[in-house]
């Protein structure tokens, strides 16, 4: 009998049949959905045979502009978990006063605002960022692809792994209850001895990796790829804020997995770095994650400002104002973002000096954006503005961020922070700053690259009703929650006692109503764009009157971007292209050297989720094995030296030719 | 055409010797010239300094030789960081040529990242370990 | 030449047709990118070099907090670590010789140099794994305090990044013997060789800030 029970504890560690939470009712239906969803959407992909398709075109597709759109599915997805999370909150918070517990306890009230924070931050907005930049980035610089193909690939799919790691915290245990930095001594063994903070480091562990690489992957190639001429004061501005968000994603992300893995050693080791006793130290945990979440902050913001600069030009049609001190800014941002992470913990005690220090550097680093916003203004003025949807979504973030931003400024004064710190009024502004700047950004450049990635653009009517319900919706959902902050209220209750703060929570939850319309309306606005998408078609592939390269190429471009090498003159080079009669080459097109597809990325990524999950659940056998075969199909794979092939020139001439004509018959 | 194109007169090596994209197949130059030429005599002195920069903070340390050991460790965190030095540039042939200079800026960057991390984190946790901790630092070493 | 039919998104009046001067837009021969490997390589090591400042700020921070155990001064075996580092330093130098032997091309001794590297550093991790476990015979191991576990982790990732690097060196290793040293197997030895050289650097940080300050008084 023992010899049994041993073998069983080896081979499911600590797994068991309650792990599967069969008494909760909303899991239990949240299950059936998802199973119904995904039996539907295999047996789609059965019925109609694209199971070969899948595999070739984009799950071992090296082509940065697949991978690009699957991180981009992936944010999307995540959103609609993460965005449920959030209407489960605001609906308990509405109602919990006094007698009524409302439906969620707090054990499971604080896994979802746990989960929100992880799933918005890791698995909505920097899987977005990175799908834009990765489509975009080569693109803008002439550039075939990135340095690193295989790695892109890679980088992918660990952030993938990553992400269902945590969806499958759902279904089998739970995730953790700590809040999405998961501070000890709380995230610690004693007090979170079950598998909740487990999931929570190993989904993350596994997609810092991913991020890290892509990093890595998109700072040499914006050094080395760049087409012949293109100086760095001559890339366009959208790639100057890659770089740079790149550098902080390379220089961050190190932090993490250093925090992360000295956490991971006290819950699994026993060590005591962050316990109560022993010596440890629990500030150090709070002093070393903030080193990394306030530049995680810029990397998140960054490509937004990127986007807008890109947008505002385009839809004024002039040259952005001031590209050099837009750039400067940017990276004077870069570094001062490391200057400032103090101000995440006023309050734990570091006393005037170290307070005073970082308050000042945390308003000094609010004058770059300052000016940004300038230079921007200043574009605009005497623009021919175009109301299109991404100019809306850019007017909507200058206004929202800018008082983001003033009540970020405020929160940085450390005695107004003791006042303020950890109540709502902390949640309505980084709401504020990242609804406002990051996710209005991100809708703005999916919008404006839609139609180069698809080949035609999104219906505007839908996208005006999303971007409206964004908009009033976010305004009624968190300016509430500074009134509320301002009188003292605290985050991450899930239950109240004072019915007077009912009425503010009451108008949230119908702002959070207006989102979901919103989100709604974005689906459908590409079900309907689809559906449209004849009468939506862009021949030409600039359908904006663009200025940077990308829109020299067919929308979507062919697989090697450009059958030429640009050659660069001037800032804007497309805009420079088109001023000075250039003539798109039609002919003596040449073989192109491109990279082959690869299964190891894959393959590594889901061992490493299958080593997550074995350790996680103390399935060491299953870990031990999962580990040495992720090495092994890691060696295997460098063992494959011939990962290229040549493009020939007849299909080139074929490709190119279906440009010609395509672009003749859009003229007529 | 820049001149990095106009230096390809080597024939097209075979397949293997080409990375995708990025290319290595014209002539061996390319990639080695981020390697700038390691030398048997830039090995030795590195080694040779890279010894006597380590026996000395050993001998320091083990032989007692200064009364105060707030001197002992300024002195071999000196050395330290010559020795790192030394590596940086006779192992690592660190200079401001290569790639471009993007790999000092890196190396610089990172260095200012280190600084801020390590001195950062030990200002701001001694100051809180000073406020907030139950007891002094020196009980804190033998607090069970 | 005809109007210009692929000039896109017509501007309100008809494009002008090219003249003698239009300007050259695109290379029409081969073109191919810088490779960024080795740069890639180093940003990685940047990385690397961040979350080792991780480790030291922590060990930075914790490293006196002994818990009422046994303190650097009663553990630290400096003569075992002296052997250490000079294995250590020996490798990188023999390292380096296999890069002289391969910029003459030579197969054979740059294999020859790199089986000794491997060596050496099989002896050092050996030496660090005799330590860490006389240590945990002792009591002291890496749960009986902050300090000791800071101590623990820190050098144990150094041991770590090294151990993978050994095993990274047979690859490479078996590599070479099997396609010589094409220009990709060439890259992949000054991956190494920056690998290993780091790991040298890191190591100066660690016997310095660990063992030998943590010696004194």
């Amino acid at each position: 009998m023992t010899a049994s029970d041993d073998l069983t504890k080896l081979i499911f560690g600590r797994l068991t049949w309650d792990a599967i939470p069969l008494h909760e009712p909303i899991l239990l239906a949240t299950f059936i959905g998802v199973a119904l969803g995904g039996v539907a959407i295999l047996g789609a992909i059965t019925r109609f045979g694209l199971w070969g398709t899948l595999w070739r075109d984009w799950i071992t597709s090296i082509d940065h502009k697949k991978i690009g759109i699957m991180y981009i599915i992936l944010g999307l997805v995540m959103l609609l978990r993460g965005f449920s999370d959030a209407i489960m909150m605001r609906a308990q918070q509405a109602f919990a006063f006094g007698a009524e517990p409302g439906f969620l306890p707090p054990h499971h009230y604080d896994q979802i605002f746990t989960a929100h924070g992880v799933i918005m931050i890791f698995f909505v907005a920097m899987p977005l960022v990175t799908g834009l930049m990765n489509f975009v980035v080569p693109l803008q610089i002439g550039a075939r692809d990135v340095s690193f193909p295989f790695l892109n690939n890679f980088s992918f799919w660990m952030t993938a792994f990553g992400a269902g790691l945590t969806m499958a915290s759902l279904f089998v245990g739970e995730f953790a209850r700590t809040g999405w930095l998961a501070y000890p001594p709380l995230s610690g063994i004693a007090f979170s001895p079950d598998v909740g903070v487990d999931y929570y480091i190993w989904s993350l562990q596994i997609a810092g990796v991913g991020t890290l690489l892509s990093g890595v992957n998109l700072i040499a190639t914006i050094v080395k790829m760049r087409a012949p001429g293109m100086t760095l004061m001559k890339m366009p501005i959208f790639t100057w804020t890659a770089l740079c968000t790149n550098v902080l994603i390379v220089a961050a992300f190190p932090v993490l997995t250093a925090v992360l893995a000295m956490l991971s050693l006290d819950r699994y080791v026993g060590t005591n770095f962050f316990t109560n006793d022993l010596g440890g130290n629990a500030m150090m945990y709070v002093n070393l994650i903030w080193i990394w979440g306030h530049p995680e902050v810029y990397i998140l913001i960054l490509p937004a400002f990127g986007i807008f600069s890109e947008v505002v030009s385009t839809f004024c049609g002039k040259k952005l104002f001031g590209y050099a001190s837009m750039v400067y800014a940017t990276v004077v941002i870069t570094i001062l973002s490391y200057l400032v992470w103090l101000h995440h913990f006023f309050t734990m005690g570091s006393g005037a000096s170290v307070n005073s220090f970082f308050g000042i550097t945390t308003m000094i680093i609010s004058i770059p954006t300052g000016a940004k916003i300038f230079n921007w203004l200043f574009t605009m003025y005497r623009g021919r503005i175009r109301f299109e949807l991404p100019m809306m979504w850019t007017i909507g973030f200058m206004i929202t961020f800018v008082i983001g931003g003033m009540t970020g400024v405020l929160l940085a004064v450390p005695p107004a922070d003791f006042v303020l710190h950890n109540s709502l009024f902390l949640i309505a502004h980084f709401h504020n700053v990242i609804i406002g700047g990051v996710l209005f950004g991100l809708l703005a450049g999916i919008t404006y690259w839609f139609p180069k990635a698809f080949g035609y653009k999104l219906d505007p009517f839908w996208g005006k009703c999303s971007f409206w319900f964004w908009v009033i919706g976010f305004y009624f959902a968190f300016m509430p929650l500074y009134v509320l902050g301002l009188m003292g209220v605290t985050r991450r209750m899930s239950h109240f006692e004072d019915p007077s703060l009912q009425i503010w929570f009451v108008i949230a939850a119908f702002g959070a109503a207006l989102i979901a319309l919103g989100i709604a309306c974005f689906i459908i606005q590409l079900v309907v764009s689809f559906i449209r998408r004849e009468s939506l078609r862009d021949t030409t592939g600039d359908p904006w009157n663009g200025r940077t390269l990308e829109w020299s190429t067919a929308s979507p471009p062919p697989a090697y971007n450009f059958a030429f090498t640009p050659l660069i003159r001037d800032n804007d080079a497309w805009h420079d292209m088109k001023a000075n009669q250039y003539a798109r080459p039609k002919e003596g097109f040449i073989p192109i050297h491109m990279p082959s597809n690869t299964w190891a990325g894959f393959v590594i990524a889901a061992l490493s989720a299958v080593c997550g999950f074995a350790l996680i659940w103390h399935m060491w056998l299953l870990a031990v094995v999962g580990f040495v075969a992720m090495v092994g199909a890691t060696i295997v794979h460098t063992f494959n030296y011939k990962r290229d092939f040549y493009i020939p020139a007849d299909e080139i001439v074929r490709i190119e030719g279906d440009r010609t004509r395509l672009l003749a018959a859009g003229l007529v | 055409m820049t001149a990095h194109d106009q230096a390809h007169t080597t024939p097209r090596m075979d397949a293997l010797d080409h990375s995708p994209l990025g290319g290595d197949g014209h002539g061996h130059d390319h990639g080695e010239e981020a390697i700038s030429h390691s030398t048997f005599k830039g090995y030795m002195t590195g080694f040779v300094l890279a010894i006597v920069l380590t026996a000395i903070p050993f001998y320091l340390v083990m032989g007692k030789v200064f009364d105060k050991s707030s001197t002992t460790a300024i002195v071999i965190l000196a050395f330290a960081a010559v020795q790192i030095v030394v590596h940086m540039i006779y192992f690592l042939h660190m200079n401001t040529k290569s790639e471009g200079g993007w790999t000092l800026l890196a190396l610089i960057f990172t260095l200012v990242l280190v600084v801020i991390t390590l001195s950062g984190s030990l200002w701001v946790m001694y100051h809180l370990n000073h406020n907030m901790m139950p007891t002094t630092t020196h009980d804190m070493r033998n607090m069970p | 030449m005809t109007a210009d039919l692929t000039v896109p998104f017509p501007s309100g009046r008809a494009p002008a047709p090219p003249t003698v001067e239009a300007p050259r837009f695109y290379s029409t021969e081969e073109h191919h990118a810088e490779n960024g490997t080795l740069l890639g390589f180093w940003l990685y090591l940047m990385s690397d070099c961040l979350v080792f400042a991780c480790l030291f700020a922590a060990y930075g921070v914790l490293g006196r907090s002994y818990a009422a155990g046994p303190t650097g001064t009663d553990l630290f075996d400096l003569p075992l670590v002296a052997v250490n580092t000079s294995l250590l330093l020996l490798s990188s130098i023999t390292y380096g010789f296999a890069v002289l032997e391969m910029q003459r091309k030579k197969t054979g001794p740059v294999l020859a140099w790199l089986a000794v590297t491997g060596l050496l550093g099989a002896g050092f991790i050996g030496l660090e794994l005799f330590e860490f476990v006389h240590l945990i015979h002792e009591g002291a191991g890496p749960q009986r305090s902050a300090f000791l576990s800071s101590f623990f982790t820190l050098v144990g990732t150094h041991g770590l990044h090294v151990s993978f690097g050994i095993i990274w060196l047979v690859v490479l290793m078996v590599q070479v013997a099997q396609k010589g040293l094409i220009g990709e197997n060439r890259r992949r030895l000054m991956c190494l060789s920056m690998f290993w050289h780091f790991l040298d650097v890191v190591w100066i940080g660690v016997f310095t800030f660990v063992y030998l300050m943590g010696s004194l008084k």
